[in-house]
C-alpha cells in the first residue's frame, strides 16, 4: 500500500476577481522510501497541491473543492483539527522555499528545534535538548552546542535552510515535502543542501516529495517525477523515461528550453504564448494554445492522466488515442 | 589576431561601501569592498558574461560601469570617453550611450504609466523628438522587441513577467544606447519565458551592434548567450576566458565547483560526473579571508594561499586567464 494516495484533488481560490482553478483533479501516490519530485513553472499549481495536502492554504479565500488524500487510512483533507495536527510535523514535515521568513526572529535556534518534539512527544527538556544536538550536527553544522543557543539572523542562508530541514526531521517523518528548498541559495550551497537531503533520507528511509521549477534539481535527487501545467499533472513518469523518453508535448518543449541542455550559440527553443489564465481555463486540454502539435479536439475534450508505457501516465489526448509520440 | 581599441574599458575599478555603526554617534565599523580592482575590455558588439554568486559585487560593478554609483577608485572609458570624469549636464546627457535592465521588471517599470508613457519618456527625456514622430517610433520599439503595438496603451500589471521584460527592454532601447547593461534580466522568469528573453537579447545585440554586459548567478543561461565569460568572486574576477573554454576547462577551482553545482537536467550525464562540493559559505565581504578571497573553501589550499593575493595569468589558450597562485600544478 502507498504511504500516500492523492485521489482527484481539486483546489480553488474565491475571490473577488473570481474563481481561481489552481488545482484540478490530481492524483497521484508516494511509496514509502521513495523521493517524487513535482516540477511546473509558476502557477501550475505544484506548492497549491502541496499545502493543500498540509491543510495550509488560507480558508476563504481557498477551497479544496474535491479529492481525497490518504496517508496511513486517514483522509488529510476531511479529517478533523486534532488528527491533522497530531500527523503534520510528526510524520509529515515541510520546509519552505525561504528560510528567512520561515524561522521564527525571536526564538534560539534550540528552542525552535525542540518545539516540535514538545509538542508531539512527552519528552523532558534535557533529552529534548540532546535530540537537538544531534540533530543539528547531522545536518553538517559546526559546533553545534554554541549554534543552539544563537538567534536565525546569525545564520547565513544555506545555514538556516539545514535548521529547517533539522527542524522537519528531528520527528522522524515518513514524508517529508520540500517546497522549492533551495530556489532562494547559490548554487555551491543548494548542491550542498540536495546533497543533504539525500544523505537524511538514505538514514531515515522517509519519502520525500520534493517540488521545484528547476528540471535539473529534480533529475539529480527524483525517483519519478511528476509535471504539472495550469493545475493538472501532464505527465508522470521515472526520472530517465522523463528525461530519455518524455512523451507529453509539454515536456518535451519545457525540456528543450533549457539553456544548459542546448547547443551554444544558436537559438534557444522556446514554447511560443504564456502560461494560461487560472481564471478561464480552456475545457480541453491547458497547453493546447500553445501547443505545436494540438489538434481541433484537444482545445475540446478534457483529458487526463493515463498510462500510455510502463509505469508511464501522459495527459495528451494524442498520445493517449493515437500512440504517437507527438 | 589584431587588438582594434576596445569599445568599453574597464580599469583597476574599486567601489568600496562604508559600514556605520551606531545611531547618533556614527563610528567606522568597516568597508565593503564590493568590487575591487576589476578591469575588463570589451569589443563591440561583444556580449560578456559575468556570473558569481550573491555578494560577490557582480550588480556593484555593473551599476559602477554605467555611473550609477561613483567608484571609489579606478577608470570606466565608453568609445574613447572617460565616464568616471563625467559630472551633472555632461554626465545625464552621456546615458544615452548606456542603459540598464534590471532583474524585476515588477519593480522597474512605474505602475502608473502606460508602456507608451514609459517608452516616449525615455525618448523626450534624452533626444528631441517632436511629439508627433513619438507614436511610430514607440510602435516600432515595441515590434523589435515582440510586443504587439496594441501593447502601447496597456499598464504594466496587465503583461506577464516576460512580456514586462521585454518593456524594460525597449524602454533600454528607446534612447538608442551602445552598451546594454542586463543585470539578472532572466532570473525572474520560468524556463520557457527564460529562452524567449535570451533569444531576443542576442538578436538585438547582433542586429543592432550592442555590446551587453549579460550579469547573472546562472552559468548555463550565460554560457549560452556570451561569448566570454568572467567569474567573480568576493569582488574580483578570479577566471576569464571564450564561454565555451572556460566550460569545459575551468582553470580556477570556484569555477570547476560553481560549473560542477549546476544540477543538469539528465539523469545519465549527472550521475556520471564528477562532482567538487565546496565546503561552507561565500565568506561577508565586510570580512574577507586574507591572500586569495577563495582560500578558505579551496581544496587546493596551501599555507601560502593565505598570504599572496594572486593575480589573473593566461594559461592554455590565449585569453583565458585564472588567479591561482597554483594555477600550473592543479591545471
Amino acid at each position: 500500500m502507498p504511504l500516500l494516495t492523492v485521489n482527484n484533488l481539486s483546489t480553488a481560490f474565491h475571490t473577488r476577481n473570481g474563481v481561481v482553478r489552481a488545482v484540478n483533479g490530481v492524483s497521484f501516490d508516494v511509496e514509502r522510501g521513495e523521493t517524487l519530485g513535482i516540477v511546473g513553472e509558476s502557477g501550475s499549481g505544484k506548492s497549491v497541491t502541496c499545502h493543500s495536502l498540509m491543510g495550509l492554504l488560507p480558508t476563504p479565500p481557498a477551497r479544496v473543492e474535491s479529492g481525497s488524500a490518504m496517508f496511513d487510512s486517514v483522509n488529510l483533507l476531511s479529517c478533523g483539527r486534532r488528527q491533522i495536527e497530531e500527523i503534520r510535523g510528526r510524520r509529515i514535515s515541510m520546509i519552505f522555499q525561504d528560510p528567512m521568513t520561515s524561522l521564527n526572529p525571536y526564538l534560539s535556534i534550540g528552542e525552535q528545534l525542540m518545539e516540535p518534539l514538545f509538542i508531539h512527544e512527552k519528552i523532558d527538556r534535557a533529552s529534548a535538548g540532546k535530540r537537538a544536538l544531534a540533530m543539528l550536527g547531522e545536518v553538517g553544522i559546526s559546533d553545534p552546542d554554541q549554534r543552539l543557543k544563537m538567534y536565525p539572523h546569525q545564520f547565513s542562508g544555506g545555514m538556516r535552510q539545514r535548521v529547517m530541514i533539522a527542524m522537519a526531521l528531528i520527528t522522524r517523518p515518513d514524508l517529508l515535502i520540500a517546497d522549492e528548498p533551495t530556489t532562494a541559495l547559490d548554487v555551491t550551497v543548494q548542491a550542498q543542501i540536495l546533497d543533504l537531503i539525500r544523505k537524511m533520507q538514505g538514514e531515515l528511509g522517509m519519502a520525500v516529495i520534493l517540488v521545484s521549477h528547476d528540471l535539473g534539481i529534480v533529475c539529480s535527487v527524483c525517483d519519478r517525477v511528476m509535471v504539472m501545467y495550469g493545475g493538472q499533472l501532464m505527465e508522470s513518469a521515472t526520472t530517465a523515461e522523463i528525461f530519455h523518453q518524455p512523451k507529453h508535448p509539454y515536456t518535451r518543449a519545457l525540456q528543450r528550453s533549457i539553456p544548459a541542455l542546448q547547443p551554444k550559440g544558436g537559438e534557444l527553443h522556446t514554447i511560443p504564448g504564456a502560461p494560461p489564465d487560472l481564471h478561464h481555463l480552456p475545457p480541453g486540454c491547458p497547453f493546447a494554445p500553445r501547443c505545436g502539435q494540438a489538434v481541433d479536439y484537444c482545445a475540446r475534450e478534457p483529458v487526463g492522466l493515463r498510462e500510455t508505457a510502463a509505469n508511464h501516465s501522459t495527459a495528451c489526448l494524442r498520445v493517449q488515442r493515437e500512440n504517437i509520440a507527438v | 589576431m589584431s587588438q582594434p581599441r576596445p569599445f568599453l574599458q574597464i580599469d583597476d575599478l574599486k567601489t568600496h561601501f562604508r559600514v556605520e555603526k551606531g545611531f547618533l554617534f556614527k563610528r567606522h565599523a568597516g568597508t565593503v569592498k564590493a568590487v575591487d580592482g576589476v578591469s575588463l575590455e570589451l569589443r563591440q558588439g561583444e556580449i560578456l558574461g559575468l556570473v558569481g554568486e550573491s555578494g560577490c559585487g557582480k550588480s556593484t560593478l555593473g551599476r559602477t560601469v554605467l555611473q550609477l554609483i561613483h567608484p571609489t577608485a579606478g577608470r570606466v572609458i565608453l568609445d574613447g570617453r572617460r565616464l568616471t570624469d563625467l559630472r551633472g549636464r555632461v554626465l545625464r546627457e552621456s546615458r544615452c550611450a548606456y542603459q540598464m535592465i534590471f532583474q524585476d521588471p515588477y519593480a522597474s517599470l512605474n505602475p502608473r504609466m502606460t508602456v507608451f508613457g514609459a517608452l516616449a519618456e525615455a525618448m523626450r527625456a534624452h533626444r528631441k523628438i517632436p511629439a508627433s514622430e513619438l507614436p511610430a517610433r514607440v510602435a516600432a520599439l515595441l515590434q523589435k522587441v515582440g510586443l504587439p503595438p496594441g501593447a502601447q496603451g496597456k499598464y504594466p500589471h496587465e503583461f506577464s513577467g516576460g512580456q514586462r521584460q521585454r518593456v524594460a527592454i525597449a524602454r533600454a532601447l528607446a534612447v538608442e544606447p551602445q552598451l546594454l547593461v542586463a543585470d539578472e534580466p532572466v532570473s525572474a522568469l520560468d524556463v520557457s519565458i527564460q529562452a524567449q528573453i535570451i533569444n531576443l537579447l542576442a538578436g538585438l545585440s547582433r542586429e543592432m551592434g550592442l555590446t551587453l554586459l549579460f550579469i547573472s548567478h546562472d552559468l548555463s543561461v550565460v554560457k549560452h548567450i556570451s561569448e566570454r565569460i568572467a567569474v567573480m568572486y568576493l569582488g574580483r574576477i578570479v577566471e576569464i576566458g571564450p564561454a565555451a573554454r572556460v566550460f569545459e576547462h575551468p582553470l580556477h577551482p570556484y569555477t570547476r565547483a560553481l560549473i560542477s553545482a549546476i544540477p543538469i537536467p539528465d539523469p545519465r550525464r549527472e550521475s556520471a560526473r564528477a562532482r567538487v562540493l565546496l565546503p561552507g559559505d561565500p565568506p561577508s565581504p565586510l570580512n574577507p579571508p586574507g591572500g586569495c578571497p577563495f582560500h578558505p573553501r579551496c581544496v587546493y589550499a596551501e599555507p601560502r594561499c593565505a598570504q599572496m593575493v594572486p593575480v589573473l595569468e593566461e594559461f592554455g589558450e590565449p585569453a583565458h586567464q585564472a588567479s591561482c597562485i597554483r594555477l600550473k600544478e592543479i591545471n
